[in-house]
């Protein structure tokens, strides 16, 4: 038996939307992926913390509130630092097309702009969890 | 990868345990390696199931037990099982999202499964996961799982004390549930109790306890709003008050043998199970057989008696 993905499906920062995190959830449940779903306003360390206890393949961040900048090279780093640099981090939202060489730069793998199909996000996950 | 598991674990390194349960999940035997090697320093966390139907806020009230148990200084390890979809495998593991201000707490351990795609079931891979869990140091592990379904009861049928969780309005759920998994219940929670109708509940629950009198236990039936932490700390003395009975009683570790033995049982089935089916040679044997039965050229029994003096010797225990 293949043991499915497990994808921590998490919303930093502020705002209090949480659509598009819940539309990549279930687009990961039903291509047959384990989806960790944590809610709204997560902090790095609530993430990483999360990320570690389930010992997800993959943190998918969804961001709208423009920390984009710091939170995401955050949540990167902490998890470094917990010796768990081996789980992909990727990013979905509103992230202006500028800052995305910056955030790859800092080890997000891959960002997500609003209109992506969610097979893109799918198949890119398959292709590059590290197991 | 993570490296020198057996060491980490006994520090309380939560990225070891977290990786030693994904290990027992996917039946990799360097986790059973490892498992066996550190398994004499496990059996001091309390194990405690929390079941009930879908909604019923049982991830409510375990963020409120939890945080009452802190107060008394336990280290907490929580086991969430939510449902599978049965046609992708998929599953969407929500359980988290009632308990984020244990996310920042160290002495909390928070792990999701999904309730199915595990081989040997479920209430395999939990069980896995709470010996994992209780030899990294947890005082008190909490199961929260989904009160339908066989595996999910075989679950909490584990536990040291299971906490049921209802709800006003269940109607005549409450009848199927009778049926079904009261006996399992060692403590019973109203939930809701801030909406009509809760205390009609919990006098229906009391009524059906009664119909048993020959329990060495009654269980106590306790009304709780888990959204306002009310009669939380009531709940904690009702589950308190039956851990003192299952150790002054020495139903503690009646229930922990039995336990053992039924996990050995099913343990060696799947062995058993797993090595016919991993034969060819019996996959097609078992199938031209099948064919036969379905023509009458030959009955189950009879098929039984032939496949097992051959397929005996076939079984290879690992
Ligand atoms: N009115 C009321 N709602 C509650 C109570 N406890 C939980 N809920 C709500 O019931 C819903 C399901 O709760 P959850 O803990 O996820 O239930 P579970 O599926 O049994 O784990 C959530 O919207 C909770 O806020 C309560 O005591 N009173
Ligand atoms: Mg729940």
């Amino acid at each position: 038996m293949e043991r499915p993905i497990r994808v921590l499906v998490a919303k930093p920062g502020l705002d209090g939307h949480d659509r598009g995190a819940k539309v990549i959830a279930r687009a990961l449940r039903d291509a047959g992926m384990e989806v960790i779903y944590t809610g709204l306003r997560q902090t790095a360390e609530q993430i990483v913390n999360a990320a570690i206890q389930e010992d997800v393949d993959c943190v998918a961040l969804s961001i709208l509130s423009g920390a984009h900048n710091t939170l995401l090279p955050k949540v990167v780093e902490l998890l470094r630092g917990e010796g768990a640099d081996d789980i992909l981090v990727i990013g979905g939202g509103v992230i202006p097309g500028e800052d995305i060489p910056f955030l790859k730069e800092k080890g997000i793998k891959e960002i997500f702009t609003p209109g992506t199909p969610t097979q893109v996000t799918i198949d890119f996950i398959r292709g590059n969890v590290n197991r | 990868m993570v490296n020198n598991i057996e060491n980490r674990i006994l520090e309380n390194d939560k990225r070891a345990a977290a990786r030693l349960i994904t290990m027992l999940e996917n039946k990799d035997p360097e986790g059973f390696r490892i498992l066996k090697s550190v398994y004499a320093k496990g059996g001091n966390a309390y194990v405690i199931g929390i079941t009930g139907p879908p909604g019923a806020g049982k991830s409510t009230l375990t963020d409120k037990l939890v945080k009452a148990y802190r107060k008394k200084g336990k280290r907490i390890a929580i086991v969430a099982v939510d449902p599978t979809s049965p046609f992708t495998g998929g599953a969407i593991l929500g359980d988290r999202v009632r308990m984020n201000d244990l996310n920042t707490d160290k002495d909390v351990f928070i792990r999701s499964m999904g309730a199915r795609g595990h081989l040997g079931g479920i209430s395999e891979a939990t069980s896995a996961a709470v010996k994992v869990l209780d030899i990294f140091g947890s005082d008190i592990i909490f199961i929260e799982t989904v009160g339908v379904g066989q595996s999910e009861i075989d679950i909490v049928k584990n536990c040291d004390t299971t906490i049921m969780v209802m709800v006003p309005g269940l109607g005549d759920d409450i009848q199927a549930i009778k049926a079904g998994v009261m006996e399992i219940g060692d403590v019973f929670a109203v939930n809701k109790a801030d909406r009509d109708g809760s205390a009609r509940t919990a006098r229906e629950i009391e009524m059906m306890l009664d119909f048993n009198k020959t329990l060495a236990w009654r269980p106590p039936v306790k009304m709780v709003v888990a959204t306002e932490n009310k009669g939380v700390d009531e709940l904690v003395e009702a589950i308190e008050a039956h851990r003192e009975h299952m150790l002054t009683s020495g139903a503690f570790t009646t229930r922990r043998i039995q336990n053992a033995k039924s996990e050995v049982v099913s343990l060696i089935k799947e062995r058993i199970e797993q090595s016919i089916l991993d034969n060819a040679h019996n996959e097609d044997k078992l199938s031209t057989f099948s064919k036969e039965i379905v023509s009458r050229a030959l009955d189950p029994y009879t098929v039984v008696e032939r496949l097992y003096e051959e397929i005996k010797d076939t079984i290879h225990i690992k």
